[in-house]
C-alpha cells in the first residue's frame, strides 16, 4: 500500500487555480520533497493532505484512507507542521509538548524514545516560553509536537523556512533519522540543495507538477552539457556572459556561473569570447547540474509548452 | 481537560486579558457608580409663578428644599420660558396656574404645567417624575387634593421600585449585562480567531480532538471566569453602593450562568465568521456591545424609544436578561416572575449553541 496516492488533484479558489490537476503516489517509509517557489501551490496541496481542505476535483488517500471521507481515522496517523510554526508563544516548551501529547491522546513519555534526539537539545530550556525561542529552537519543538504521538505520516510544510543554516543542517539530519523509524515524511522547500537529501523530489510551479524523479535523476535529466565559467570578478563575467551569442541561460550558482553552450560550439570558443571582452583568465569546467538549473530550465521551457 | 489548563494558562499569563477580564469591570462600575449617574443632583429649574399665593409658595419651597433640584430663576411670564430653555441651564420650568389656592378650596383640584427641557430624554423623565414625587407628598399633606397633570413625560415607572430615587438600581443590572456579553463574546472569539490567525488551528483540527472539545475547552475558562466577575459586581454593588440582592442568590447566579452561556455560544459563533481578531472584536462591538448598551434599557428606557425599537430589542437576549436581573435584584422577584424571559433565554441560548458547533468548521475555511 502506498502512503499517499493522489490523483488528479485540483484546487481553485474563485478564479485562481492553486492545484492543478496533480498526480503522485509516495511509498511508505520514503522522504518525498515538493520543490517549488512561494505561490507554486505546496501549502495547499499539504492542507489537502492533511484532512484540512476538501480538493475542488480529485481523489487523494493517506494508507489507503480518503483525506475527504476518512478524515477522522486519518487524523490519528497525520503529523502535520504547518508553515508558521503552530506553537502557543505563551507556553513554555514543555507545556506546549505536553498539550499536543494530550490532544492526541498520549503522554510524553510513551513515545519519548521518537522525539529524544529532537527534544534533547531543547529540553535545557524546557521552562522558557516558546514564543522566546530561537527559529531553529522552534522548529524543533515544533517537530517534536507533531511527532508526539507516533503518526504514520509526517507532513511538513517548508519546515526550514526562516532557519539559519546550521539548523537547518541539523533538522534534515533528524528527518533521516525519522525515516529509519519508518516514518513516511512529505516535505516541502523553497531550498534546491535541501532537495538533494529526498528519495525523490517533485517539481512544483504555478500549481503544476514539472517532474518526478530521483534528484539524481532529475539532474541527468538536463539533456545537455553544462558548464561552470569561473573568474574572480564574478559580477563582470556575468554581464559579459549574458552578452556572448554562443551561451544560453548563464545562471549564477555559487562562486561559479552556470551556463551551456549553443550545438556546435566548445569551451575554447568561449574562452576566446571572454578574451575579447576583457576577461582574462577564466576557467571553464564541465559540471553536473543542479536541481536549480533544471528547475529554471523546466520554468523556461513552460511557456513554449503552452503556445504548442 | 488538557484544554482547559491550557486555556488558563493563556489568559494568566496575558496581563492584557486580565486587566480586560477583571480591571475593566470593576473599572465601570465604579465609574458609572460616580461620574456616569442618571440620577438628579441639583438640577437647575425654573419657577413661574402665576399665583403668588400659599399653595405655590410652599410648592416652591418643597423643590427648592430637595437635594435634587435648586430654583435658579423666576419667570414673570410666558414668553421666558423658550428663551430660557434654549439657554440650556434650566432643565424645566414649573407653571403654577393663577389663584391656584382658590381653586383648590373650590374645586378640590388643580392643574400645574411642568415643562421639561426634552433634549435628553432620560433627565427629562427623572425631573418629572421626581417633581411629581414633591407633588405627590405635598397633596397628601393637604386635606383637600391635588391632582397635578404632566404636560410632557409620565412619571417614570421604576419610580415605583426605586423610592430612593437612586440609579444604582438601574445601572447595577445593566452593568452585569454588559459585562457579561463583553467577557463571554469578545473574549471567547478573540481567543479562538487568535487559534486561526497563529496557525494553531490548523494543528488543532488536524488532531482527533472533535469540534465540541474544541469549543468546551475553550469555553470553560471563561464560563467560570464570568461567574467570578458577575460575584465580584455584586459584592461591589453590596459593599460599595449598599445594594443587597432582594431576591433568591440562587436563582440570579444560576440566570446568568444561563446568560453566560447564550454569550459564549455568540462568541463562538463569531469566531467562525472570521479569521481576523479585529474583525472578531469588531463584531462582538458592533453587533453585541452597542445594542446590549443602547437598546437593552440599560441606559435609554425602552419606553422612551419609538415603538419600533420596542420590538427591535425584543430579539435581544440583553433586554430579557436585564428585565430578570431587575426583577430578581430589585423587587426581589421569583422565578414564578421571570420564567417567560428565562425561557426566552434558555431556548436562544440552546439556539445559539447548536448553530455555533454546527458551523464550527472541521476544516479550515480557505487558505489565507
Amino acid at each position: 500500500m502506498k502512503a499517499v496516492e493522489a490523483n488528479s488533484i485540483t484546487q481553485r479558489f474563485g478564479k485562481i487555480t492553486a492545484v492543478d490537476d496533480i498526480t503522485f503516489a509516495v511509498s511508505e517509509g520514503e522522504l518525498f520533497g515538493f520543490i517549488g517557489p512561494d505561490g507554486a501551490g505546496k501549502t495547499t496541496l499539504f492542507r489537502i493532505a492533511a484532512t484540512l481542505i476538501i480538493p475542488s476535483g480529485g481523489r487523494m488517500t493517506l494508507f489507503g484512507l480518503n483525506v475527504v471521507s476518512d478524515y477522522r481515522e486519518l487524523r490519528n496517523h497525520i503529523g502535520y507542521m504547518p508553515g508558521r510554526f503552530s506553537l502557543y508563544q505563551d507556553l513554555t516548551v514543555e507545556e506546549n509538548l505536553q498539550f499536543y501529547a494530550t490532544i492526541f491522546g498520549t503522554t510524553i513519555r510513551e513515545n519519548y524514545h521518537l522525539i529524544e534526539p529532537i527534544y534533547k537539545q531543547i529540553e535545557p530550556f524546557r521552562e522558557r516560553r516558546a514564543g522566546n525561542l530561537s527559529g531553529g529552537m522552534k522548529q524543533k519543538l515544533a517537530l517534536s509536537c507533531a511527532l508526539i504521538h507516533k503518526p504514520r505520516i509526517l507532513i511538513l510544510d517548508e519546515p526550514t523556512t526562516g532557519v539559519d543554516a546550521v539548523s537547518r543542517t541539523e533538522f534534515w539530519e533528524m528527518l533521516e533519522g525519522l525515516k529509519k523509524e519508518g516514518i513516511t515524511i512529505v516535505v516541502s522547500t523553497p531550498y534546491m540543495d535541501e532537495a538533494l537529501r529526498c528519495d525523490r523530489i517533485a517539481l512544483i510551479q504555478q500549481g503544476r507538477l514539472m517532474g518526478i524523479d530521483t534528484p539524481e535523476a532529475i539532474r541527468t535529466s538536463y539533456g545537455r552539457k553544462m558548464w561552470a565559467v569561473s573568474h574572480p570578478d564574478r559580477y563582470r563575467l556575468l554581464l559579459a556572459l549574458r552578452e556572448i551569442q554562443i551561451v544560453s541561460n548563464p545562471e549564477p550558482f555559487g562562486e561559479a556561473v552556470h551556463i551551456t553552450l549553443h550545438e556546435g560550439t566548445a569551451p575554447e570558443d568561449l574562452n576566446r569570447k571572454l578574451e575579447n571582452t576583457g576577461i582574462h583568465g577564466a576557467t571553464i569546467k564541465e559540471t553536473l547540474p543542479g536541481i536549480e538549473d533544471v528547475f529554471l530550465e523546466l520554468m523556461r521551457r513552460k511557456p513554449e509548452e503552452k503556445s504548442l | 481537560m488538557a484544554f482547559v489548563r491550557k486555556e488558563f494558562i493563556h489568559i494568566f499569563r496575558d496581563y492584557r486579558t486580565l486587566i480586560i477580564l477583571f480591571g475593566i469591570p470593576a473599572a465601570q462600575i465604579l465609574i458609572f457608580g460616580y461620574a456616569v449617574r442618571t440620577d438628579l443632583k441639583n438640577a437647575a429649574i425654573a419657577v413661574l409663578d402665576n399665583a403668588h399665593d400659599e399653595v405655590s409658595k410652599e410648592l416652591t419651597q418643597n423643590i427648592e428644599a430637595s437635594k435634587f433640584f435648586y430654583v435658579a430663576r423666576q419667570l414673570d411670564s410666558y414668553d421666558e420660558i423658550d428663551a430660557t430653555f434654549k439657554e440650556g441651564k434650566i432643565r424645566a420650568v414649573v407653571v403654577f396656574p393663577e389663584k391656584m389656592a382658590a381653586t383648590i378650596t373650590r374645586e378640590g383640584t388643580a392643574t400645574i404645567s411642568l415643562i421639561a427641557d426634552g433634549t435628553e430624554p432620560n433627565t427629562a423623565s427623572l425631573v418629572t417624575g421626581y417633581i411629581n414625587g414633591i407633588l405627590s407628598t405635598y397633596s397628601a399633606s393637604l386635606t383637600g387634593e391635588l391632582t397635578a397633570t404632566m404636560p410632557l413625560i409620565m412619571p417614570e415607572v421604576r419610580m415605583y421600585f426605586n423610592p430612593n430615587l437612586e440609579s444604582h438600581y438601574m445601572f447595577i443590572p445593566g452593568l452585569i449585562t454588559l459585562i457579561l456579553i463583553m467577557i463571554c463574546s469578545l473574549m471567547t472569539s478573540v481567543t479562538i480567531v487568535r487559534e486561526k490567525e497563529y496557525g494553531t488551528m490548523e494543528v488543532l483540527l488536524v488532531s482527533p480532538l472533535r469540534p465540541w472539545q474544541i469549543i468546551v475547552g475553550k469555553a470553560t475558562p471563561y464560563f467560570f471566569l464570568s461567574l467570578i466577575n458577575v460575584i465580584v459586581i455584586l459584592l461591589m454593588a453590596w459593599f460599595v453602593f449598599g445594594l443587597p440582592v432582594q431576591g433568591s442568590i440562587a436563582l440570579l447566579i444560576a440566570e446568568c450562568m444561563l446568560y453566560i452561556l447564550l454569550g459564549l455560544a455568540l462568541g463562538i459563533l463569531i469566531s467562525t465568521l472570521t479569521g481576523k481578531m479585529e474583525n472578531a472584536i469588531f463584531i462582538s462591538f458592533l453587533a453585541l456591545m452597542l445594542p446590549a448598551l443602547l437598546l437593552s434599557g440599560f441606559i435609554f428606557p425602552i419606553e422612551n424609544m419609538p415603538k419600533i425599537y420596542d420590538y427591535v430589542t425584543m430579539i435581544l437576549p440583553p433586554r430579557w436578561f436585564v428585565d430578570v436581573i431587575r426583577a430578581i435584584m430589585i423587587k426581589g422577584a421569583g422565578i414564578g416572575y421571570v420564567w417567560k424571559e428565562t425561557l426566552i433565554l434558555a431556548v436562544t441560548a440552546l439556539l445559539l449553541m447548536v448553530i455555533s458547533i454546527q458551523k464550527f468548521k472541521t476544516r479550515l475555511g480557505e487558505a489565507k
